[in-house]
């Protein structure tokens, strides 16, 4: 490949960057103009400092970023563009948004920022604010907003000033958790709308199967998996991965205290009526030698396809007729004596089961 | 729907009463000097008193130091704020300590100290008088120049806590919104210190009004040039206590008039 | 002896207390506040420590200021045994509000020089240059007896002063003389002598200058009356006289 004929309109980072005297993240992505990729982790991972540098808030330490075919950062070539400098969107965790300015101004801000004239300014920011139906607080300061309009507020501040590159860092995690299915509905529009390459952060893998295409799964700045959401459930790389990437996600219709899945039918604790997204944690699952005591509601006899030990752990996947990842431990799994292809019973209570409303469209 | 609060005190409906006595005594401490000076204040003879060139000069001249001092410490304070909250470099505690300097010095000694340095004899005030002529003491800039020396800590302190107070990921959001340095400063980080600001921007001005040692010893006490209204009280005492009282009367209503129009004007919106 | 000196001042003090007060030899104890004008502050600390030498019980606490600003002090009910002024006028005020015991009588006496910093470097020659805007010239404030005695000097001379400053007291005055921020002043020949190197004293033509008297009075409100008799007389014994005039005063 020849320097400067590099025709991507796109993300294209390889780096290492360093934080404090004890973290170092090291990291390569690709993300195509149109495309989200998640970036999947726990906390002290690197998700923030990720962020950081490809804000431009963080110089890196070597490697390169450049973005639409610009260098942003490469300190062999002794480039850094800084962050006023750089066209990129990012919505905070907690939104940061600007306490001494109402919605509109904040939103405003960016443009203004960019020498756009006052007026203009606050029309085009009021206008995005009359699109997401913000209008009626677009005159209230930061602490009288909602949680769920100050993330909306957050998301037309970063998309206002038509960004190159969105950056949404936890853009979900401050809200309670029915805001947050329906914000995460109208965030997957939003994402669908920006034409540019966009990365989430995120620590919930409901968040990151649903708004990316392709996930990170980023641990103690390191990279350790990469793939699609069903990739990283069914066949975590590491702990971490399979503790939380490996839940369960299921799609169905509820009524009357049943979701009704493709070929099954399951008890749930709620009266949500209609489409419905379907959590179970692996560990919530149990396996039997014999139909359980005392039958709960939600158990059936099935067949296991896959044993998978992970230290004291054991994940189990059970087949048709539904393919359920489990988790046991490495004591039940000898006590029991599993092998692959054994018949037994699976059991869920059905209070272990985590039910959202109105996930049409959500799950393609 | 009716109203059907439960019969509950509701939280902070009555302080506690060791809290009122002693904020009461507290109170009392501020109020019974004040009542001194009033009951000692020949009303009859005040509108006199307070028309007399002596008076009217040592107001305007104190509102004009006061003012410009304040007006230099927001100048230079502010960005000395800045640096010692957000800049790491050697000796920053040392610099630190020193800005406080001017609080714990008897202000007598801080006023000699700026003759020894400032003056016509001294360590800057000789080549500078040779160079420009300027000659600090004795002048109405030495009086500013006094006024800010002493005033200008409670400025730097109060901004510098708040701007080590402030997230800086404020700032860093601007940045990402495309605002360069400059803009950050004006439209995020000052607006976000707001309240501080106008805090130790007023508390600079009382202290500056208010200020006598570091005046009297560097730039000396005449009437209308550098005889500021604590000056006038000073010496007036000495012979005429009606007119130290009308003029310590001045004081009181200027500073207090000032405060309170600040405080329904600034602390209350912000 | 005490009694003679006393005598012989011509002072106005009722003879029976001094008597009572000098020859009963009955050990004293106790502590004495003594408020004197700031022009005493070196002279009256060389008789404190000898007259308590001579008093082993006894400790003088000196209380220094302006005259005015002590005698403001005596009618405000601050507690003094002794009061020594730098004139006649703030000791009348006292005498009048019935502040004293007995009638004050003049112990000391000063002269008023030019004080210039070391080496004169503006080379002032006379009352004549206080006329001289270009030159820095500092008084005391009129409020305060060296203010007023140096504007009397400068009005028997006919100079109307050019004055750069009106300071507090005598030690301001003279400390930015010393410092060489001001080019002259007018002071008490006695702060001239003990300022010390930095600074000169021009003499003043007798003609012009004025004889300041230097009263004292003990209090009616004094914690320790028989002390502060003992005090005054000490004053005006040969020890305290000849202390006095090592300070550049003169005897009454």
């Amino acid at each position: 490949m020849v320097e400067g004929v590099v025709d991507r309109s796109g993300l294209e980072a390889s780096l290492v960057a360093r934080r404090g005297p004890g973290f170092r993240l090291e990291l390569s992505l690709s993300i195509p103009s149109g495309t989200t990729v998640a970036l999947l982790g726990p906390n002290g991972a690197g998700k923030s400092t990720t962020v950081d540098v490809l804000a431009g808030l963080l110089p890196v330490e070597s490697g390169r970023v450049t973005l639409s075919g610009v260098t942003l950062d490469e300190p062999a070539v002794g480039r850094f563009v800084p962050p006023e400098q750089r066209n990129v969107g990012v919505v905070f965790q907690d939104y940061l948004l600007f306490p001494h300015l109402t919605a509109v101004e904040n939103v405003a801000f960016g443009l203004r920022s960019r020498r756009l004239p006052r007026e203009q300014a606050l029309a085009r920011a009021a206008d995005w604010l009359e699109r997401i139906g913000l209008s009626d607080v677009s005159q209230r300061r930061p602490g009288e907003l909602s949680g769920g309009q100050s993330q909306r507020v957050a998301l037309a501040r970063a998309l206002v000033t038509e960004p190159d590159l969105l950056l949404l860092d936890e853009p979900l995690s401050a809200l309670d958790v029915t805001t947050r299915a329906r914000l995460r509905r109208d965030l997957a529009e939003h994402l669908e709308g920006f034409p540019g390459p966009r990365l989430l952060i995120t620590h919930d893998p409901t968040e990151a199967a649903l708004l990316a295409e392709q996930i990170h799964v980023l641990e103690e700045g390191r990279v350790t998996q990469t793939g699609s959401a069903d990739d990283i459930r069914l066949r975590p790389r590491t702990r971490y991965a399979a503790d939380l990437a490996g839940s369960n996600l299921l799609m169905g219709k509820a009524s009357g205290g049943r979701v009704a899945l493709d070929v099954f039918e399951l008890h749930i604790p709620s009266q949500v009526e209609g489409e419905v997204l379907v959590t179970i944690r692996p560990s919530a699952i149990s396996v039997h030698r014999r139909q359980p005591e005392g039958s709960p509601r939600n158990s059936w006899p099935t067949r296991i396809e896959l044993i998978e030990r992970m230290g004291e752990r054991v994940r189990i996947r059970t087949g048709p007729p539904l393919v359920l990842t489990a988790e046991i431990t490495e004591g039940a799994t000898d006590a029991l004596d599993l092998r692959e292809g054994d018949e037994v019973w699976v059991a869920i209570k059905a209070t272990e089961i985590g039910v959202e409303a109105g996930a049409e469209s959500e799950l393609s | 729907m009716t109203h059907s609060k439960p019969e509950r005190r509701r939280p902070g409906a009555r302080p506690p009463i060791v809290l009122i006595i002693l904020g009461c005594l507290g109170l009392a401490l501020f109020l019974i000097p004040l009542a001194g000076l009033l009951a000692r204040t020949p009303w009859s003879e005040l509108p006199r008193l307070l028309t007399g060139d002596l008076v009217t000069d040592a107001l305007r001249l104190s509102l004009t130091t006061s003012l410009l001092a304040t007006l230099i410490a927001a100048v230079i304070g502010v960005p000395l704020a800045w640096l010692i909250a957000r800049v790491e470099f050697p000796g920053r505690s040392l610099v630190r300590g020193v800005v406080t300097l001017p609080l714990v010095l008897p202000p007598v000694v801080g006023g000699a100290a700026l003759l020894f340095a400032l003056g016509r004899r001294g360590l800057i005030g000789e080549p500078l008088a040779g160079l420009t002529g300027l000659v600090l003491p004795f002048s109405t800039s030495g009086v500013v120049l006094a006024n800010t020396f002493v005033a200008m800590p409670f400025l730097v302190i109060t901004v510098e806590a708040a701007l080590r107070n402030l997230d800086h990921r404020f700032e860093a959001a601007a940045a990402t919104l495309g605002a360069g340095r400059w803009t950050v400063l004006r439209r995020v980080t000052l607006p976000m210190i707001g309240p501080s600001l106008v805090a130790g921007l007023t508390l600079t001005w009382a202290r500056a009004l208010g200020e006598f040692g570091a005046t009297i010893t560097f730039a000396g006490n005449l009437q209308g040039r550098t005889q500021t209204l604590p000056l006038a009280v000073f010496v007036a005492l000495e012979s005429d206590r009606d007119t130290a009282v009308a003029l310590s009367l001045v004081m009181v209503a200027v500073s207090l008039a000032v405060l309170v129009i600040l405080r329904e004007r600034w602390w209350k919106a912000l | 002896m005490a009694v003679l000196v006393m005598a012989a001042c011509g002072g106005t003090r009722g003879g029976e207390t001094t008597i009572a007060g000098t020859d009963t030899g009955t050990p004293l104890q106790g502590e004495l506040l003594v408020s004197a004008a700031a022009s005493l502050a070196d002279v009256f600390a060389a008789i404190g420590s000898d007259f308590e030498a001579a008093n082993p019980g006894v400790e003088v606490q000196l209380n220094l200021g302006s005259s005015a600003s002590l005698r403001q002090q005596v009618l405000e009910g601050a507690p003094a045994d002794v009061y020594a002024s730098a004139d006649t006028a703030n000791m009348a005020r006292l005498v009048e509000a019935g502040e004293t015991t007995g009638d004050p009588v003049v112990f000391a006496r000063n002269r008023m020089e030019i004080a210039v910093p070391a080496g004169n470097p503006a080379a002032i020659t006379g009352l004549g240059d206080f006329a001289d805007p270009r030159l820095l010239i500092g008084l005391c404030a009129e409020q305060v007896p060296c203010g007023a005695y140096a504007l009397e000097v400068l009005g028997n001379a006919g100079v109307t002063p050019s004055v750069d400053s009106n300071e507090p007291d005598v030690r301001a005055l003279l400390t930015k003389i010393a410092a060489g921020e001001l080019d002259a002043g007018i002071t008490y020949l006695t702060d001239v002598l003990s300022a010390g190197g930095g600074v000169e004293g021009l003499a003043i033509p007798e003609d012009v200058n004025v004889t300041v008297d230097y009263p004292i009075a003990t209090l009616a409100g004094a914690p320790n009356p028989e002390i502060a008799a003992r005090f005054v007389d000490f004053v005006f014994s040969g020890q305290g006289q000849a202390i006095l005039d090592g300070y550049g005063f003169s005897s009454p």
